[in-house]
C-alpha cells in the first residue's frame, strides 16, 4: 500500500494558487524527491503533508488515513528542517528524546531507542553537547536521529543539505541515501539543486508554478522529458534547445559529435555553429558554439570527449552531429513533448 | 581611538555624563548624615560635615515613619503587578508573534497607542471605578490598576522576542509531538526567559514611580508605597525632613541601581530583539 | 496516533487561530476592563457637572466645560507649557540619548561601574528623585548655586551677575528650565537604553566603510548613525513625548505649577482642578485635552517610523 497519497491538493494564498492540482502515489520505501526552484510550490506541498499547512482543497492520506486537518502532532512524520531546527536550549540527547517524551513514548523504551538512532548516525561522542557548538554536519546527523528515534512511517526532507559546505555535501548526501535505506522509511526529499535530486531519488516529481510537470524516475526525467520546463531544468549543462519553426529542438550537449566522427549509416540531425569558446574540463571538452544561419539565437553547447578528433578553434565553423535517437521535438507553445 | 584629543574628549564627556546622573544620590547620600545645622547654613560646603555627620535622620526613618511599611507595600505591590503583568503579556505576546498571522506581528506600534491615554488622563474615573469595587484606600486597588501602564509595553518587548525566535523551532516541536501550547510551553517561553527577566525590571520599575494613581486612590498612610507616602510622612505642611527623605531616596536608589546596572547590557538586548522586529516587520 | 478516530480532528488552523484569542483575551479583556471603561467614563464626566461632592454623572451639560476652559488664561498656559515642556525635554533628551550611547558603545574600563551609575537616575522613584532636585535647585541652599559660587559664575564678581543664587524654581523661564532638566534627568537612562539597541544593531561595515572614506566623528554620526537610528528614534519620540506630556509629578513636586501659574501643565491642572478644586467635570476636560495633541504626536512619530522603514 502507498504509503502516501496526494490527491488532487490545492493551496490558495488568496488569490495566488501555491499548489495547484497536485497528484502523487509513493512506493513504500522509495525516497521521493521533489524538485523546483522557489515558488514551485514544493515547500508549500511539504508543509501541508507534515500537517504545519491545510490544503484548500483534496486530500492527504498517510496509510490509507485521510490526515487532512489533522495536526502534525498527531500524524506520525517526521521532519527534518533546512536549518535544522534543534532546540539550542537542550543538550543533543534531550532534543534526540525530546519526540520520545512528547509521544508520551513509556519510559523504558527510551533508552533502547536513543541508543539505536546515535549509533545508526555515529553521534555517540555528541550526546551532552550544546547544538550551538556543534557544526553542520554534526548538527544535520542530530537533527536525523531526532528524526529517526520515532519510528516514523514517513520521513520529510527539506533542503536538508543546503545549509552544508560543498566538500561535507557529497559526503553527507552518500550517508543520508545509506541511511534511508537500511531504515527503509518513505521519504520525501524536497530540493531546488536537481544534481542532489538525481543523485538521490528512486523517483522524483519536477514541479513548477504550483503543478507537477512530470513524475518518473531520474533516468527517465532526464532521457524523455515530459515537456520543454523539465528538459531545461534537469541536467547540467542543461539540454540544448533548439527553436525550429512551430517545433523547438532538443538535445543533450553529450550527444552532439563532431560531423566526421558520425558513425557510419546514422542518421540524425546535422548542426553548423559558430565556435564561440573551448573549455577544457580534465575529462572532456565543452564547445559552446552559435548558428549563424536559422532563427536560434541563444548558444549550444556540446560535450566532447577528450581522446578523439581534433579539438575545434575559436572562430571556426564546424558541424556537428546528434543521432536520431537521441533528439526530441517539443510544441514551441505548449512545450510539451511531441511523439 | 588612537587619537589623544579624542579620547580626553571621551572620557570628559562620559565624566560629565556620570556627573551628571549622579549628582543628586550623591549629594543625597551626604546629606543623610548631616547635623540640621549644617544644612540650612547656606554658606556651608555641602559636601562636608561641619559639624560631624550624625545617624539620627537615619533612625528616625526607621523608627518614627512607616517608612518601612511604605517599602513593604511598595514590594508587595510590586510583586503582584509583575506577575501578573507576566500572566498577561507573555501569552499575549506570543498570540501576536505566532497565531495571529500578519497583522499580529505588526501590532508592535499599536501597542504604543494605549499609551495615548495616560494615566493622568484616567485617574478621576479610575478612581471612581476603584472606589466602585471597594479597593479604594488599599495596596489592592493599586495592583488592580498598574498593569494597564506596564502590560502594553511588556508585551511589546516580548513580542519582540517571540519574533526573533526562528518559527522552525515551534514547527520542528510540533511535529515532533506537541500541541501548539506545548510548543509555547517547552520551547517557546524558555528561549525567551531574557525578555522575561528584562519585563521584569520593566514593569517593577514602571509601577514604583507611579504617582498620580498612588496619591489619588490612597489616603490612609498605611496603604501608600513609597512614592507617596515618603513625601507624604517626611513634608508636613512647609517643613522637609530633608536628611530622612534623602535617607529613603538613596535607600530605594542604590540596590535598584545595582540591579539595573548588572543587568544593563541584558536590558539593551532585549531591546535590540524588540527593536529589530518592530522595525522589520 | 494516526487516524486516532476516537478524536474527530479538528481544523489545525482553527486551533491555532483559537488557541490565539484564547492567549489575547485576557490582556485584551483587561486593557479593555480597565482602560477602555474609565476613558469612556472620562469622557463622560467631561460632559457632565459632576463634583467631588456629587461624583455622580446626572446632567449632561454639553461642551459647556470645554467652552469654561477657553475662557481661563491659566488654560492656555497650561498648554502652551505642556506643549513646550514636552518638546525641549525631548530634543534636550534624544541629542544627550545620541551623544551617552556613541559612548557606550565603545568597550573600556570600568564600564560596568559607569552603567550602574548612569542608570541610578531611573532606579530613583520619581517623587523622591524631583525632591532631591527640589534642593538642589532651592533658592537659598542650593549646592549647585554654592559650586556656581565657589568657581566664580556666581556670586561678587561672578559671570551671572552677583546674587549668589539663581531662582530657579521662583521665575519663570528658569521654572520651566528646571522641570526639563529633571525631566531629561530622570529619563535619560532608558532613552539611552533604547537607543543603544538601536546603535549596537548597526551593522559595523558601515563604521569601517566610513573610516577607510575618512569620515570625521561628527559626518559618522550625522551621515551614518543617526539616519540608521531613526526607526529606533521613533519609538524614543513617541514613548517620550507620551510619558512626558502625561506626567504630573515633575510639576507637582518640583513647581507646583508656579510661579503662579506659569510653570502649569494640563495634567496637574486636571489634578488641581479634579481633586482638590472639587469640579470632577471640570478636570476630565482638562485632561481630555491632552487627547488629541498626543493623537497628533503619535501619528507624526508613526508616519516618521513607516517612511524611515521604507527606507
Amino acid at each position: 500500500m502507498a504509503v502516501l497519497r496526494v490527491e488532487n491538493v490545492r493551496k490558495q494564498f488568496g488569490k495566488l494558487a501555491a499548489v495547484d492540482g497536485v497528484n502523487i502515489e509513493t512506493k513504500e520505501g522509495e525516497l521521493f524527491a521533489l524538485l523546483g526552484s522557489s515558488g514551485s510550490g514544493k515547500t508549500t506541498l511539504m508543509r501541508m503533508i507534515a500537517g504545519l499547512e491545510q490544503p484548500t482543497s483534496g486530500d492527504i492520506l498517510i496509510n490509507g488515513q485521510s490526515v487532512v486537518g489533522v495536526s502534525p502532532q498527531h500524524r506520525n512524520v517526521a521532519m527534518v528542517f533546512q536549518s535544522y531546527a534543534l532546540y539550542p536550549h537542550m543538550s543533543v540527547r534531550e532534543n534526540i528524546l525530546f519526540p520520545l517524551k512528547s509521544r508520551n513514548v513509556p519510559k523504558e523504551k527510551w533508552d533502547e531507542k536513543l541508543q539505536w538512532a546515535i549509533s545508526i548516525l555515529g553521534i555517540e561522542a555528541l550526546l551532552e553537547r550544546r547544538p550551538t557548538k556543534l557544526s553542520g554536519g554534526e548538527k544535520q546527523r542530530v537533527a536525523l536521529a531526532r528524526a529517526l528515534v520515532r519510528d516514523p512511517e514517513l520521513f520529510l526532507f527539506d533542503e536538508p543539505l543546503s545549509a552544508l559546505d560543498a566538500q561535507v555535501r557529497n559526503i553527507a548526501r552518500a550517508e543520508l541515501r545509506d541511511l534511508q535505506k537500511r531504515t527503509g522509511i518513505t521519504t520525501v526529499y524536497v530540493t531546488h539543486d536537481q544534481v542532489e535530486a538525481l543523485g538521490l531519488a528512486d523517483r522524483l516529481a519536477v514541479m513548477s508554478k504550483g503543478r507537477i510537470s512530470q513524475i518518473g524516475t531520474p533516468k527517465e526525467m532526464y532521457e524523455t522529458p515530459a515537456n520543454l520546463f523539465v528538459a531545461s531544468f534537469i541536467g547540467n549543462p542543461p539540454m540544448n534547445l533548439i527553436a525550429r519553426g512551430e517545433r523547438v529542438l532538443g538535445v543533450r550537449p553529450e550527444h552532439l559529435m563532431l560531423q566526421r566522427d558520425k558513425p557510419q549509416g546514422s542518421e540524425g540531425v546535422t548542426l553548423s555553429l559558430r565556435i564561440l569558446l573551448v573549455e577544457f574540463m580534465g575529462s572532456e571538452y565543452l564547445v559552446y558554439g552559435r548558428e549563424e544561419q536559422g532563427e536560434h539565437q541563444g548558444q549550444i553547447v556540446a560535450r566532447l570527449p577528450q581522446t578523439g578528433s581534433a579539438v575545434p578553434a575559436h572562430g571556426e565553423m564546424m558541424e556537428f552531429f546528434a543521432p536520431k535517437e537521441f533528439v526530441q521535438y517539443f510544441d514551441k507553445n505548449s512545450g510539451d513533448r511531441l511523439p | 581611538m588612537q587619537n589623544p584629543v579624542r579620547k580626553i574628549s571621551f572620557y570628559v564627556a562620559l565624566f560629565l555624563f556620570t556627573l551628571f546622573a549622579v549628582f543628586p544620590a550623591l549629594w543625597g547620600v551626604i546629606t543623610v548624615f548631616k547635623k540640621s545645622s549644617d544644612l540650612y547654613t547656606p554658606t556651608a560646603n555641602p559636601f562636608l560635615y561641619h559639624p560631624g555627620p550624625t545617624l539620627s535622620h537615619l533612625t528616625f526613618l526607621f523608627t518614627s515613619t512607616s517608612f518601612m511599611t511604605f517599602a513593604l507595600n511598595s514590594v508587595i505591590i510590586g510583586a503582584c503587578v509583575v506577575a501578573i503583568t507576566l500572566v498577561l503579556s507573555v501569552p499575549a505576546a506570543y498570540a501576536l508573534a505566532r497565531l495571529s498571522g500578519s497583522w499580529g506581528e505588526r501590532s508592535g506600534m499599536a501597542l504604543f497607542l494605549v499609551y495615548l491615554i495616560p494615566p493622568t488622563l484616567l485617574f478621576l474615573p479610575m478612581y471612581q471605578v476603584v472606589t466602585f469595587v471597594g479597593l479604594a484606600d488599599s495596596i489592592w486597588g493599586l495592583v488592580v490598576v498598574y498593569p494597564t501602564i506596564t502590560v502594553p509595553f511588556c508585551t511589546w518587548l516580548l513580542l519582540g522576542f517571540f519574533k526573533s525566535i526562528p518559527g522552525d523551532l515551534d514547527e520542528a516541536a510540533m511535529i515532533d509531538g506537541c500541541s501548539r501550547f506545548g510548543a509555547f510551553m517547552k520551547i517557546a517561553l524558555p528561549l525567551a526567559l531574557p525578555g522575561i527577566g528584562a519585563c521584569i525590571v520593566f514593569a517593577f520599575s514602571l509601577q514604583l514611580s507611579d504617582y498620580i494613581y498612588a496619591a489619588t486612590f490612597i489616603t490612609s498612610t498605611g496603604s501608600m508605597p513609597i512614592s507617596v507616602g515618603v513625601p507624604t510622612e517626611l513634608i508636613r505642611g512647609d517643613v522637609f525632613f530633608w536628611q530622612s527623605l534623602m535617607a529613603a531616596d538613596v535607600i530605594v536608589a542604590i540596590p535598584l541601581a545595582l540591579g539595573y546596572g548588572l543587568l544593563f547590557d541584558k536590558l539593551v538586548s532585549g531591546f535590540q530583539s524588540a527593536e529589530t522586529s518592530a522595525t522589520h516587520a | 496516533m494516526t487516524g486516532d478516530s476516537a478524536s474527530k480532528p479538528v481544523h489545525f488552523v482553527d486551533q491555532d487561530r483559537r488557541l490565539g484569542w484564547a492567549m489575547l483575551s485576557p490582556a485584551l479583556l483587561y486593557i479593555a476592563g480597565f482602560i477602555g471603561v474609565p476613558f469612556v467614563l472620562a469622557i463622560l464626566l467631561s460632559f457632565s457637572n459632576a463634583t467631588v461632592g456629587d461624583p455622580r454623572i446626572t446632567h449632561l451639560v454639553g461642551l459647556a466645560n470645554y467652552v469654561d476652559l477657553m475662557d481661563q488664561p491659566v488654560f492656555m498656559t497650561a498648554l502652551k507649557n505642556s506643549i513646550l515642556i514636552t518638546f525641549l525635554t525631548l530634543v534636550v533628551l534624544l541629542v544627550l540619548a545620541t551623544i551617552l550611547s556613541e559612548l557606550l558603545a565603545i568597550e573600556f574600563r570600568f564600564k560596568k561601574l559607569v552603567q550602574t551609575l548612569i542608570i541610578l537616575p531611573w532606579a530613583m522613584p520619581v517623587s523622591l528623585a524631583t525632591i532631591a532636585w527640589l534642593w538642589l535647585l532651592d533658592s537659598q541652599f542650593s549646592p549647585v548655586d554654592w559650586m556656581m559660587t565657589q568657581i566664580g559664575i556666581l556670586g561678587p564678581g561672578g559671570v551671572l551677575g552677583p546674587a549668589r543664587h539663581l531662582y530657579y524654581l521662583g521665575r519663570d523661564v528658569l521654572a520651566i528650565a528646571s522641570i526639563v532638566t529633571v525631566n531629561v534627568w530622570r529619563l535619560l537612562p532608558l532613552a539611552t537604553v533604547i537607543v543603544l539597541a538601536g546603535r549596537l544593531s548597526i551593522p559595523q561595515d558601515r563604521f569601517d566603510q566610513a573610516k577607510i572614506d575618512g569620515a570625521g566623528f561628527f559626518r559618522v554620526l550625522f551621515r551614518i548613525t543617526v539616519p540608521a537610528l531613526m526607526p529606533v528614534l521613533t519609538v524614543a519620540i513617541l514613548f517620550t513625548a507620551l510619558v512626558v506630556f502625561g506626567d504630573m509629578a515633575t510639576v507637582a513636586l518640583l513647581t507646583r505649577g508656579g510661579p503662579g501659574h506659569a510653570s502649569q501643565v494640563l495634567p496637574y491642572w486636571a489634578f488641581l482642578k479634579g481633586i482638590q478644586g472639587g469640579d470632577l467635570a471640570g478636570g476630565a476636560a482638562v485632561a481630555l485635552f491632552m487627547l488629541p495633541i498626543l493623537l497628533v504626536v503619535a501619528i507624526l512619530a508613526l508616519r516618521i517610523a513607516y517612511r524611515s522603514q521604507e527606507a
